[in-house]
């Protein structure tokens, strides 16, 4: 019996090419006459284009614009609005218009593409935008008897900004034509996403388009639709031009053009009884989702079922609202929606200990879920529930009650004598406890019924997923369960390209989901091949069998429900549960917030590799201290005025504080090994937490990114001692 | 070279100008690399005064011994200098070439009323820092003739140097100060203050110095200070921000411990 491998650190897959400079990222790659294609995209935010002129001598190059696409001029996803070239209208900056290619990038790049349009007054706002992309409702109880029971209320408004995923390697894709159809390589998140919007923008059938996935540096959800684009726009000038054609962002245009995550004003009203009892909860989220519905209605359901943070209350209340305005369209991050619902419940739930003079920890322990509670959509948890135990070994770990009180006190004297123009900054510690389900909401994963494979070799497996690696170790991962489940060496198991030619649809690789969902599905491949195997080494079994493939396909939990309609039921298979705490220091004459300390316990099930965890637990942790803190979308006209790094600001080695990461294991039934997601919950908690220690340091602040001007202006305008309001 | 193409734009560490080039805002297409005139590196003490070679990188001045003893201010100025690799690469003549308004030395320059040594073939001539720069990127430097090193006279009384960033590294200022301040006599003391990153060019303000000098409260000399700037809103902060910022950052000074 070899060595387990699950829960241990082994060895990456892909580890040793990527930190040798072996392994080929797609503008690494090269085709025999390979030819570069640009876009050009729109200059304004609304209105329609008059007239296309060329500045140049075009012979040489291939023109592409929606004349040229041979089936439906969409990018196919959920809602089909998204032309892939703009015809006529022009909804945001950064639309893309026409394609253009040549072999030699220098004239390409010189090419003058005049446009002329008709403007039309943009909308900005997102909550007055008269066009809602998704509405949802959710009720518990009722809302009216919740708030009669109250003491009091307490209400708030509370919001988020843009973010910029801000993977390292920019959008890129390379189409070649062959076949009477097309290949195409790229760095993406969801090989078969890919496959369907290029089916349906080409008229291909299925074995007429494959998608394989290159190593790809970075994803945050920032690659999980937006390749669909620029796929599509490869592969139109690849079929065009019958030669292959690379498109490769540069990261102004990568910014400028791509999704982001959603702004959001999200408003909370409370009823709370005097002894901290949460007796009514009524919030109503508005989420930006820009020119197309691209991902928003999701994001939108993922957002509201998260909002009420990890919180019992019996009557409940949420209406959410995804809107549109004429910014290039908002689309996947890291979180999908929930760090900006928890931002606001979290932030909330201590102005609401404020208001009732308990300390945070007090008010989250009266209220936080327990298993054998309902959420807000009526799902009873399991034994896997572990709000209070994150809790308390946070609280625990970071001495928190004792900073907490010493803080305020220095707070409240400095407020009596300011004793400005001395060393040292004024200091604060702030909480947020906080979930994240993992999987697709609701029913989705019983519609995405995605599949997995497992091929025997001769001296193990090959997994055949569609689940790509993109930094986070899917492929070490999944390894690792198979090996395990299968009973040889870890070594043993080796991982396919994320082929569509060759790998099933495993869904796409977000939500949470490639460890519990696909892990587990690839775990039943390997229970049933053990099974066959029997007494016979896998080279014996080819040998006297010939060859083996498995395929699984996911099954429902029998103890699961969702009605999409009343938006009832188990919105997720299980949560992941989490507390952070954020100790900041605030510089007194530049009111810079620096954190100093940051202590998470993240409960995942089971941590089926621990570095890699950890990994994902600090990075998540440091993506949202960043948004907490630093990173700022500047908007003019609706157009990304900072579409830069030098400008767009995220935090360096300098401005992360020492991460203590503390994994705890309570197992969910139906996970490999008892795993549940783990990917997302990371960047949930640290705005909230760092808002509020800025809180306990003495701003208050409703608002990321925390910059130092809205800091300042905190300080300014909300008297420290008038919040008993 | 630069005599018969006057024209050529002058590069040494590139740290600003390839940025540019990258990012396709740069007009020049024929370039003059200055990268191993070791001649233009040296820092040493000439007639009384510290005579800094244009070609010196920030690293140079961080560990000069020399520097660190006379002008600490710049050395720690040097220090806040993008990260690492850019100081290793990025000079000082390129930052004072480069004039932007955020040059992290620049105001420290100003405030110790450097002088920047411009050669070309037909010889050499001085030119007060003061009065290098006539606008936003604007500089008296002719073509054909290369800033060859910095003078500093010597500098007597406490310095100072904050720069505020957006980050702790790799970030452009905000806003950045330097000041001297000589020691208190009984009829206020003399002071000389620079700000960048809130003026098209870097800024002395000299009624602020006059206030300092003439005793004033610093309540008072704050006033001035925010009276006589005029910073303004863009991508990286706001007016309202530098203003106070700058206000506070003053009265660290003259009031707190130095941070040279």
């Amino acid at each position: 019996m070899p060595s387990r491998s699950v829960g241990r650190s082994v060895v990456r897959k892909e580890g040793r090419g990527k930190v040798t400079g072996a392994a080929r990222y797609i503008d690494d790659l090269t085709f025999p006459g390979l030819i570069h294609a640009r876009t050009i995209r729109s200059t304004i935010p609304a209105g329609e284009i008059v007239d296309v002129a060329f500045g140049f001598d075009t012979s040489g190059f291939t023109l592409v614009d929606y004349r040229d696409i041979p089936g439906r001029n969409i990018v196919a996803l959920i809602d089909d609005d998204q032309p892939c070239l703009a015809e006529r209208l022009v909804r945001h900056v950064a639309e893309p218009i026409l394609l253009l290619a040549h072999a030699d990038r220098e004239a390409l790049l010189a090419a003058d593409v005049r446009i002329r349009y008709r403007e039309a007054v943009p909308t900005y706002d997102a909550t007055t935008s008269p066009i809602a992309f998704k509405t949802i409702a959710i009720d518990k109880g009722r809302i009216d008897q919740g708030f009669r029971e109250a003491d009091v209320i307490v209400e708030g408004e509370y919001r988020t900004g843009h973010q910029e995923q801000l993977y390292i390697e920019p959008n890129g894709v390379i189409a070649v034509p062959e076949h009477g159809g097309v290949t195409v390589y790229g760095s993406m998140q969801c090989p078969y996403y890919v496959h369907r919007a290029l089916k349906v923008l080409l008229d291909l059938p299925d074995d007429k388009v494959r998608v394989v996935q290159t190593e790809t540096g970075g994803g945050f959800g920032g690659k999980e639709e937006y390749p669909s684009m620029i796929a599509g726009h490869a592969a139109l000038v690849a079929i065009k031009a019958q030669r292959p054609v690379k498109l490769v962002y540069d990261r102004v245009e990568d910014m400028l053009a791509t999704t982001k995550r959603h702004p959001a004003v999200i408003r909370h009203r409370t009823g709370v009884k005097r002894d901290g009892t949460l007796t009514a909860i009524d919030i109503d989220a508005v989420i930006d989702g820009g020119a197309y519905a691209t991902l928003s209605a999701v994001v939108l359901s993922r957002g509201v079922i998260h909002a009420t943070g990890p919180y019992r209350c019996d009557h409940i209340r949420i209406r959410g609202r995804a809107t549109m305005t004429n910014t290039p369209p908002n689309g996947a991050f890291r979180g999908f929606g929930a760090p900006q619902t928890q931002f606001a419940a979290e932030v909330h739930m201590d102005r609401i200990a404020e208001a009732l003079g308990i300390d945070p920890v007090r008010i989250r322990e009266i209220n936080a879920l327990r298993p054998g509670d309902r959420t807000a959509t009526g799902q009873r948890l399991g034994r896997d529930c572990s709000a209070l135990a994150v809790l308390r070994e946070t609280v625990k770990r970071t001495d928190f009650k004792r900073k907490w009180r010493a803080y305020a006190r220095l707070k409240a004297s400095r407020c009596l004598k300011a004793s400005r123009y001395k060393e040292g900054g004024s200091r604060g510690i702030g909480l947020s406890l906080f979930f994240h389900g993992a999987g697709f909401t609701g029913g989705g994963e019983v519609k995405l019924a995605s599949k997995a494979s497992l091929a025997l070799t001769d001296r193990g497996a090959r997994i055949l997923v569609a689940s790509t690696e993109i930094g986070q170790g899917t492929r070490t991962m999944h390894a690792q369960i198979v090996a395990d489940t299968l009973g040889v060496p870890y070594d043993c198991v080796d991982v396919n390209a994320a082929d569509t030619g060759q790998v099933p649809d495993s869904g796409p690789t977000v939500a949470s989901r490639t460890c519990m969902v696909v892990g587990r599905i690839l775990q039943r491949c390997a229970e049933d091949m053990r099974e066959r195997l029997g007494r016979l080494t896998p080279r014996e079994y080819l040998k006297r069998h010939g060859p083996l493939v498995i395929t699984r396909e996911y099954e429902r939990p029998t103890d699961m429900a969702w009605d999409d309609n009343s938006y009832r039921g188990d919105a997720y298979g299980t949560y992941g549960w989490a507390c952070d705490v954020a100790e900041i220091e605030v510089d007194r004459e530049t009111w810079e917030v620096k954190p100093i300390a940051f202590t998470t316990v993240h409960e995942i099930g089971k941590a089926i590799h621990p570095v890699l965890a950890l990994g994902q637990i600090e990075g998540g942790s440091a993506q949202g201290l960043g948004y907490a803190l630093l990173e700022e979308v500047v908007m003019r006209d609706g157009r990304m005025a900072n579409a830069q790094l030098t400008n767009y600001i995220i935090p360096t080695t300098l401005d992360t504080p020492p991460i203590d990461v503390v994994i705890l294991e309570n197992p969910y039934k139906h996970g490999p090994f008892g795993a549940k997601g783990v990917g997302e919950m990371p960047i949930d908690g640290p705005a909230p937490a760092a808002i509020n220690a800025l809180r306990n340091a003495g701003f208050d602040l409703r608002e990321i990114p925390a910059t130092p001007e809205r800091v300042m202006v905190s300080e300014k305008q909300e008297p420290r001692h008038a919040l008993h309001a | 070279m630069l005599r018969d193409e006057p024209t050529l734009t002058p590069l040494a560490g590139c740290t600003d100008l390839y940025v540019a080039l990258n990012f396709g805002t740069l007009k020049d297409t024929r370039f003059l690399d200055l990268w191993r005139l070791d001649r233009l590196r040296k820092i040493e003490l000439r007639g009384g005064a510290l005579s800094i070679g244009a070609l010196a990188t920030f690293t140079d001045l961080i560990r000069s011994t020399l520097v660190r003893k006379r002008l600490p201010m710049l050395a720690a100025a040097a220090r806040d200098v993008g990260g690492v690799q850019i100081q290793n690469r990025g000079t000082i003549g390129g930052n004072v070439a480069n004039a932007s308004p955020a040059g992290d030395t620049l105001p420290v320059l100003a405030a110790a009323d450097a002088v920047v040594v411009l050669q070309q073939a037909g010889g050499i001539r001085r030119v007060p820092f003061d009065g290098f720069y006539t606008g936003y990127r604007q500089t008296v430097r002719r073509p054909g003739e290369l800033i060859v090193g910095i003078e500093i006279p010597p500098v007597r009384g406490r310095q100072f140097f904050r720069k505020v960033g957006t980050r702790a590294a790799q970030a452009i200022s905000k806003i950045v100060m330097a000041g001297i301040l000589g020691p208190a006599t009984g009829s206020g003391r003399t002071a000389r203050i620079a700000l960048g990153s809130v003026a098209p060019t870097v800024v002395r303000v000299p009624r602020t110095e006059a206030a300092l000098a003439s005793g004033a409260s610093i309540e008072a000399v704050q006033r001035t200070l925010m009276e006589e700037i005029a910073p303004i809103d863009d991508l990286r902060s706001t007016a309202e921000y530098r203003r106070r910022v700058a206000a506070n950052l003053l009265a660290r000074f003259v009031c707190g411990a130095s941070r040279g």
